[in-house]
């Protein structure tokens, strides 16, 4: 309930913020929350910008779930981006229409790829993941850059950076005529999906969420935590990775500078918005990409500045969390200072 | 009550939507950008050409921008977006808008488009971009005449053709005043990045230089060269405020009179595709006033007579004798390079140290 309560205050903030910066409230309101969903272009778009926000986040709530905090989706999606468009680039001409498959699965296998080595540091030398994912994030970015601006660039582009445009074979088919609703959108609603049986259904699941709330008790019961180490890693890099490839495919078609416009960073925030639970990162994706698409409307209808969006995304956090600390947990004032005055329920 | 609900919201909305759709109807103009309005370089430029069409159609005209647009995937969605709202002339003001652009205008054959710095052109698609390398090669001309160390700092993006040339016509503009001169390069891997720009001037000036400029868009370099004692030239804007000093001068990317051309042309009916590459004859760049106190007047009277005679076609910046980097001839005296080979340029010439990122 929570959530809805934080989107509810956020609304409410919205009002006044829209009002003290001189807009019209409703009308902005309006046109942040309601436009870009108005129409069946609008809502595709909605999802087309959810789908990868998703996509990843499912894969990393399961390590968070399991305290492995993997903060660089973002590399394991480039380099799955890259290891899925190498293929059109070595085979420019290619009619196979197993193309498009095999850069998928590339895709997920360059994910994984990115997201072995902190897993790798992690269970051989007890590296911290956060700081050996965030910075491989870096790395993965000057490689892009480093194939984008040389090797891949495309001959006949005046040697500005960018690849070709991909061939047919390579592009994602979309699903809504008319729209930019690709295929992808179909492989988040099944990543949400396993991630939903995985975590409720299966024995996995039930090992993920014990070693991250009782890591001792884990042990005992016979999990092996440097396998679910490798597992919640892998399963979010190559959830990235395809997630990479996906926007290439599916929307780009061609290899240029700026892949993603920080879906692997934004999808931590879906994460928790979304409770690391398959199908509250499901609306969560949703919010957040409609927050994206809010604010650039209310830049083109009301001229309002862009870092709308940004108060709002800001705003909805702040009150799930305060929110959350608030019903999960009382304040009592004492007169006698006692250790533990705020207790859970 | 969900009927009353589902009611209300249609009331709601029909209210909200109408209210927004009823307006008198000037010419609706839209324009995407690739940075924040308030970066002192690319992209505040643009938004004055914004501001410049507004001040010269008053309510005819009727403009809004969207700021921070990643190219890709989310430049389509804008771009599309803007169409889809009325607008019925778009500047899409960053390369990597190409593609998105040439796209969305096939749906929109009736919305006019206009590409700043791209190759790709349609019937409702035209091209523009301004001879930058003019004003670098004035530039050149006004270091190589100041600098004490004959070392120049560069700093700059990526090594794109539209780099390099700016490199180069600096270079010639250099050489041909003081042949002892050479240019540091850096690359930075950046358009806009404050904390790299200010170290690579850092950087620049511990080897010796003592001129910095940039091919990047923040004002850092020139607060860096303030700091440190050292002459430094703006880039993209007048960039004087922020090392009164240190400012030799700034090249300044002027889209007011394009901008304000071409939307002339919407409102008459005369809106035709085409390419235009301008320099200082068509006002689309401007230098702006040499720092005084910092440039000897006779430096001042060659920058101001260099600038005249780039303007009347006497001089072009890449007339030839020019040298490559080993000293061999690519063009005698006599030849000029072409557009076509300026556009393609992926080579260093005499005067620039190192080699080239391939």
């Amino acid at each position: 309930m929570t959530p809805v309560m934080a989107l509810g205050l956020s609304l409410i903030a919205g009002t006044v913020v829209f009002y003290l910066l001189g807009y019209p409230p409703l009308q902005s309101l309006y046109a942040f929350f309601i436009s870009p969903i108005s129409d069946l272009y609008g809502v595709c778009e909605l999802l087309v910008k959810a789908s990868p926000l998703a996509m990843i986040a499912v894969g990393l709530s399961m390590g968070f779930r399991a305290n492995v905090w993997n903060i660089g989706a973002e590399g394991q999606l480039t380099v799955g981006a890259l290891f899925g468009s190498a293929l059109v680039i070595y085979f420019p001409e290619s009619n196979n229409i197993l193309m498009l498959p095999a850069m998928l699965i590339l895709g997920i296998l360059g994910g994984m790829a990115w997201a072995s080595i902190p897993a790798f540091l992690k269970t051989r030398f007890n590296t911290n993941e956060i700081l050996t994912s965030l910075l491989l994030v870096y790395v993965a970015i000057l490689l892009l850059s480093t194939l984008v601006h040389g090797p891949w660039r495309d001959p006949a582009g005046y040697n500005f950076p960018q690849s070709v445009l991909f061939q047919n074979v390579a592009i994602l088919p979309v699903i809504v005529p008319g729209t930019r609703l690709h295929l992808g959108t179909i492989f988040a609603l099944l990543a949400i999906l396993t991630g939903w049986i995985l975590i409720s259904r299966t024995l996995a699941g039930f090992q993920v969420r014990v070693s991250g709330m009782a890591p001792q008790a884990a042990r005992y019961t016979g999990v092996r935590s440097n396998l679910m180490i490798w597992c919640v890693l892998l399963g979010a890099g190559g959830l990235a990775g395809l997630a990479g490839i996906i926007e290439i495919t599916g929307l780009i078609g061609q290899v240029q500078p700026i892949i993603s416009p920080g879906y692997g960073f934004s999808a931590i925030i879906v994460a928790f918005l979304g409770r690391l639970h398959p199908v509250g990162i499901l609306f969560a994706s949703l919010v957040l990409a409609l927050s994206y698409l809010g604010g650039e409307f209310v830049q083109i209808k009301l001229g309002l500045p862009l870092g709308i969006a940004g108060v709002f995304q800001g705003m909805l956090l702040f009150f799930l969390l305060s929110c959350d600390i608030l019903i999960h947990y009382r304040i009592e004032i004492r007169k006698t200072s006692i250790s533990g005055s705020a207790r859970s329920t | 009550m969900k009927k009353f609900l589902i009611a209300a919201v249609a009331a709601f909305t029909y209210a909200i939507g109408s209210s927004l759709a009823l307006a008198d109807d000037p010419l609706k103009i839209g324009f995407v950008y690739i940075g924040p309005v308030g970066d002192h370089g690319w992209t505040y430029q643009h938004n004055d050409g914004r501001l410049a069409v507004e001040e010269a159609f008053g309510d005819k005209v009727q403009t809004s921008f969207v700021e921070f647009v990643p190219e890709g995937q989310d430049a389509e969605r804008v771009i599309r977006q803007l169409a889809a709202d009325g607008n019925k002339l778009i500047f899409t003001t960053s390369f990597g808008y190409m593609n998105p652009t040439i796209k969305v205008a096939q749906s929109f054959p009736d919305t006019y488009f206009e590409h700043c710095s791209g190759y790709k052109r349609a019937d409702n698609v035209s091209t523009y971009l301004a001879r930058f390398y003019e004003a670098r090669y004035v530039n050149g001309r006004i270091a190589g005449q100041v600098t004490k160390t004959n070392t120049i700092g560069y700093i700059a993006s990526f090594p794109i053709p539209e780099v390099v040339r700016g490199i180069n016509a600096f270079a010639l503009g250099m050489r041909s005043v003081n042949p002892d001169a050479t240019i540091k390069v850096v690359w930075v891997s950046t358009w806009f990045d404050p904390g790299k720009e200010g170290d690579a001037a850092k950087a620049l000036i511990d080897q010796g230089a003592d001129v910095i400029l940039q091919h990047t868009d923040s004002p850092a370099p020139l607060q860096v060269a303030e700091e440190r004692g050292v002459w430094a030239i703006g880039q993209a804007s007048d960039m004087s405020a922020f090392g009164p000093r240190a400012h030799l001068t700034s090249a300044i990317n002027n889209w007011g009179p394009y901008y304000v051309e071409r939307t002339r042309a919407v409102l008459e009916g005369t809106w035709e595709s085409g390419d235009v590459w301008g320099g200082y004859s068509a006002d689309m760049i401007k230098s702006s006033e040499i720092n005084a106190e910092s440039v000897p007047a006779d430096v001042i009277a060659d920058a101001e007579a260099t600038i005249a005679a780039i303007r009347s076609g006497e001089l072009h910046p890449f007339a030839g004798p020019i040298l490559d980097q080993s000293g061999n001839e690519i063009i005698g005296a006599g030849t000029t390079l072409s557009d076509g080979d300026l556009l393609g340029m992926s080579y260093y010439v005499m005067g620039v140290e190192g080699s080239l990122p391939q």
